[in-house]
């Protein structure tokens, strides 16, 4: 029962480290998302041995359970829909070790992003992937969603800077999946685990890449009339044959809201900015920043500043990083989408984006990984004006056929998890799920591990996807999940 | 649960606690979060707590009290927060609500009777705090009473209370309520000296430093008397009644209208008298009073310092205020006066614009939390090598001397404005 279960996990962790009081819960009913469930126990290991036991303990008594990093995520992943345990990893945030000369280190999963880098710079070097919420998510996270950054666009994404980690399975066994070293041989049981959203287990210590810093790095934050003719400029500078370390654009919405808050000099009348880095060696950069700047004038942009310094480059790129945070300014809420399109679509797909907001009545502002022809509108909404929720996951699901339309995809970078998964079926056929499911079945057969994610439920793409009212669980999920107590 | 609500007008309000998006870009920024990576001690998490009661799904309870209590105060949250929610508003408020739901649990009777004692008897009564502070200021006379700490056990309130009383000023010198010490050279602006609390008792030094200074750059400072306590600690501890009567006090006391600013050296009470206006409900006096409140940095900044500074010959570092930093904005201004001395070696200290865990009362009310921030604190000061280590809060002050010694170290903690005016003193 349910007091032999909080028991054993105070057994494990120490009683200061477990809650089951209602306050505490509710502060770990939701994350970035819009989504949220309360979970009837929140239990918080110091060690992989720990976690281990933890997952057993669960197992034995049949709870399901979710991992958490920051809750910064944002489709819910680690929102406890079914109920049951929050497995808070965010006292795992040990780097344990870090190996210049093999360009590694091996951290565990609750260490934020950003603190990686922070303790490497002297060295010299840089973990690379860098999400908008470096500066607070965690490396278990990023593994999870498989995050991308704003310098994706040149060096890839989380999966292409990990090389191992070890993992707790829904068994109860402690694994590694890959190692120090490039390339394990077998089946890519690695690859297979990040990006899968938290279903499949538990990552206890990571493995990541570090990078070389550049010797030389321009920024430059060109402005335009209108968001078509920067996502020309965009086209045209990748076709060009030149790969910018990050190319970003933020329409006028959302570039007003970031200026208010970091007085970085973004031009607020512009209809669109972009900003465009370029890396490389010393003295190999002039002439890439005259290209930029001609083929940014040649369609349409007035004004091209290259930031002069550090401060300056970091006001801009703190600017937008603050993107999402920003929209506390337009509303009370936000609901983001992240499509993928082919980069040559963008001007069509930003019109019917355009013409969606028009059709709800909803406020939509835009950012983009442009270089990667990921979007991100962001869908402003009031949650107390009744039935705005639900008109804002309805356009949601427009955006994202239109995405799927254009030969792109329902999600770049930050997961399916509650919120993207009814439309799954957008994409992928019955057949396609349906492996899927057998694999993850492979990993956490008795579904206990994070259940209800990633996949459709009965709901069409575009029904609320608020199956759980704040402050109660929906029968049905508790009987999806089994008699958890 | 509706009776447990939030009672009357003033109360975390949702206009406020909806610009929160529950991002958690300020989670790294908060120093209780960092210490227990536990998201009820989080800003998002207490904000979420706020708004679920404005929300009318949970009560004014304990556990509300016990969050909100947790948090420092340190409004670092507020520079992380891309949306610009004013948590310190939202705290004050918070609070406010869960004093005036009472007891709400019987561990809070301690917190409730010290509560009562220091912010409702004892500080608006200038004849009680004198009284109060009297010990601390034979301490101060008598330095070899400081050596009694080492009698209490490490992290014992009167071991750290001994280690927290301020040194005499060496320069000495005191200012006087009632009186106006004159510019010297052209006159450049004509101000007004708010003197406050603790700073009165315990860092007169810091005041009669600061009057040099001023005059030294063509200041006719005023001192008006009639003047109290900004009312800070009791808006921290969520009091209203007596902060506002204090706030009243200090508005007549700064009635005149031919002065230009109204400098304060302590952060906390710039941070607080900037504030009136809010305080009072939008009150025009206040309003006029609070355009006219400058921090000495930002004042001296502004104006220009005059020539005649001496040599420092010293490595310096700067902790922020939060106050100065986070509540005001002001960041720039300090480490520009700093770097003007000659021979002053300036170095950055890591993570400057965290808290040192002072905020107020709370290395009473929380001493371990308290003594953990502190901890980092000292260890990043002793990091820099820093001889001197400069601030601008009293709170602050006498944090940092307490983790300081503590830790054995001789590195010693001034005001900024004391430095100034060493150097001064030091020119031609
Ligand atoms: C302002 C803002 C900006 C953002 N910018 C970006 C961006 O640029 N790019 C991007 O890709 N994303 C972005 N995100 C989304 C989010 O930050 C990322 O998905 C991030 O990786 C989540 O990390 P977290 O620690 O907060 O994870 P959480 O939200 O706590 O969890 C996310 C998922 O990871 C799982 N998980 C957590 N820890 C573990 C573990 N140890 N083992 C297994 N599973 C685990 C959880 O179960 C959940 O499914 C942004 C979010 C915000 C709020
Ligand atoms: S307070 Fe600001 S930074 Fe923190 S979660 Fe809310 S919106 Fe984000
Ligand atoms: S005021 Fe300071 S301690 Fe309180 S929530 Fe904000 S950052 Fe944390």
């Amino acid at each position: 029962m349910f007091d032999g279960l909080v028991q054993r996990l105070a057994a494990i962790v120490g009683p200061d480290h477990v809650t089951t009081a209602p306050g505490d819960l509710s502060n770990y009913q939701y994350d970035g998302s819009a989504d949220s469930a309360l979970p009837q126990v929140v239990v918080m290991p110091g060690s992989a041995e720990e976690v281990t036991a933890i997952v057993s303990a669960c197992t034995a008594a049949g709870c399901p359970y979710v991992a958490r990093g920051a809750g910064t995520g944002l489709s819910g992943g680690a929102v406890a829909e079914a109920g049951g345990a929050v497995i808070a990893m965010a006292r795992l945030n040990r780097i344990l070790e870090i190996d210049c000369a093999n360009r590694l280190a091996i951290v565990e999963p609750g260490v934020v992003n950003a603190h990686i880098s922070d303790a490497v710079r002297a060295h010299g070097l840089q973990f690379v992937p860098d999400p908008s919420s470096q500066a607070v998510c965690t490396i278990g996270g990023n593994l999870a969603e498989n995050s991308g950054g704003l310098h994706c666009l040149a060096y890839g994404v989380t999966s292409h800077h990990v090389l191992g980690c070890e993992i707790v399975t829904p068994d109860g066994e402690l694994v590694w999946l890959g190692g120090r070293a490039y390339d394990a041989p077998g089946y890519d049981l690695l690859g297979v685990f990040i990006g899968s959203e938290g279903t499949l287990g538990i990552a206890t210590k990571v493995v990541v890449k570090l990078m070389p810093l550049q010797e030389d790095r321009r920024t430059l934050l060109a402005a335009f009339p209108t968001v078509e003719q920067a996502s020309g400029a965009v086209s045209a500078i990748i076709a060009s044959g030149i790969i910018p370390a990050a190319l970003e654009m933020m329409d006028q919405l959302s570039t007003k809201a970031v200026e208010a808050y970091v007085n970085a000099g973004f031009p607020t009348d512009a209809g669109a900015v972009v900003i465009v880095e370029l890396e490389g060696l010393r003295g190999t950069l002039e002439e890439l920043v005259q290209d930029v700047q001609r083929i940014c004038i040649a369609h349409g942009s007035r004004e091209v500043r290259q930031a002069r310094d550090e401060a300056e480059r970091e006001r801009i790129w703190l600017g937008r990083k603050s993107a999402f945070g920003a929209m506390g300014r337009l509303g009370s809420s936000y609901y983001v989408q992240d499509g993928v399109i082919p980069r040559t679509k963008l001007p069509e797909v930003v019109s019917e984006v355009a013409a969606i907001a028009e059709r709800y009545g909803l406020l939509i502002a835009n950012v983009f990984h442009a270089g990667d022809g990921n979007l991100h509108p962001l869908i402003v909404f009031d949650e107390r004006t009744p039935g705005d929720y639900e008109r804002t996951v309805a356009a949601g699901a427009d955006i994202l056929r239109a995405c799927v339309r254009h030969g792109g995809s329902i999600s770049g970078e930050h997961g399916i998890g509650i919120e993207k998964r009814d439309c799954m079926t957008l994409q992928f056929k019955a057949a396609d799920l349906d492996l899927m499911a057998r694999l993850r079945a492979a990993f956490n057969p008795r579904g206990l591990c994070n259940p209800g994610k990633l996949f459709p439920t009965s709901r069409r793409c575009g029904e609320s996807a608020r199956t759980v009212a704040r402050g109660a669980l929906a029968p049905e999920m508790v009987d999806a999940a089994g008699p958890a107590f | 649960m509706a009776d447990r609500g939030y009672i009357g007008e003033q109360h975390p309000q949702l206009s406020a606690l909806d610009r929160c998006t529950r991002c958690g870009l300020c989670e790294q920024a908060c120093p209780t979060y960092r210490l227990e990576h536990y998201e009820p001690d989080s800003p998002r998490g207490r904000i979420f707590l706020m708004k679920e009661v404005a929300e009318g799904r949970a009560a004014v309870d304990a556990n509300l009290a016990e969050h909100l209590y947790r948090c420092l105060g340190c409004r670092a949250c507020e520079t992380a927060c891309p949306s610009s929610v004013p948590f310190g508003e939202l705290l004050e408020d918070g609070r406010y609500q869960v004093e005036l739901h009472g007891e709400l649990d019987p561990k809070r009777w301690g917190w409730r009777t010290f509560r009562h004692l220091a912010f409702e008897t004892v500080l608006p009564s200038r004849t009680l705090f004198t009284i109060a502070m009297l010990p601390a200021q034979i301490v101060q006379q008598l330095p070899p009473l400081r050596a009694l700490r080492f009698l209490f056990p490490r992290r014992s309130l009167l071991r750290k209370a001994l280690s927290m009383i301020p040194p005499a000023s060496t320069a000495g010198g005191a200012v006087k309520a009632g009186t106006v010490i004159e510019a010297e050279g052209t006159r450049r602006a004509r101000v007004g000296l708010f003197t406050g609390c603790v700073m009165d008792a315990l860092f007169a030094g810091v005041h009669a430093a600061t009057a040099r200074v001023l005059a030294r750059n063509g200041c006719d400072v005023v001192v008006p008397s009639g003047q109290w306590c900004c009312g800070a600690l009791n808006v921290h501890a969520g009091e209203r009644r007596h902060a506002t009567e204090m706030a009243r006090v200090n508005l007549a006391a700064f009635a005149d209208p031919t002065l230009d600013a109204i400098v304060v050296n302590s952060a906390g009470c710039g941070a607080m008298l900037k504030g009136y206006a809010s305080l009072l409900d939008g009150d025009a006096q206040a309003q006029r009073f609070a355009e006219r409140v400058k921090d000495a940095s930002e004042f001296l900044f502004e104006l220009g310092l005059r020539q005649g500074l001496g040599p420092v010959y010293e490595r310096a570092t700067y902790q922020d205020a939060c106050h100065l930093a986070h509540g005001q904005g002001i960041r720039q201004a300090p480490r520009a006066l700093l770097v003007q001395i000659p021979g002053l070696k300036f170095v950055e200290l890591p993570n400057a614009d965290r808290c040192c865990g002072a905020a107020g009362v709370y290395n009473l009310t929380q001493p371990d939390r308290s003594a953990a921030i502190l901890e980092e604190k000292v260890r990043d000061i002793e990091a820099t090598g820093a001889q001197s280590v400069v601030t601008t809060n009293p709170g602050c002050a006498m944090q940092l001397q307490a983790g300081l010694a503590e830790r054995r170290l001789q590195t010693r903690v001034c005001h900024l404005i004391e430095m100034l005016d060493r150097s001064y003193r030091s020119g031609p």
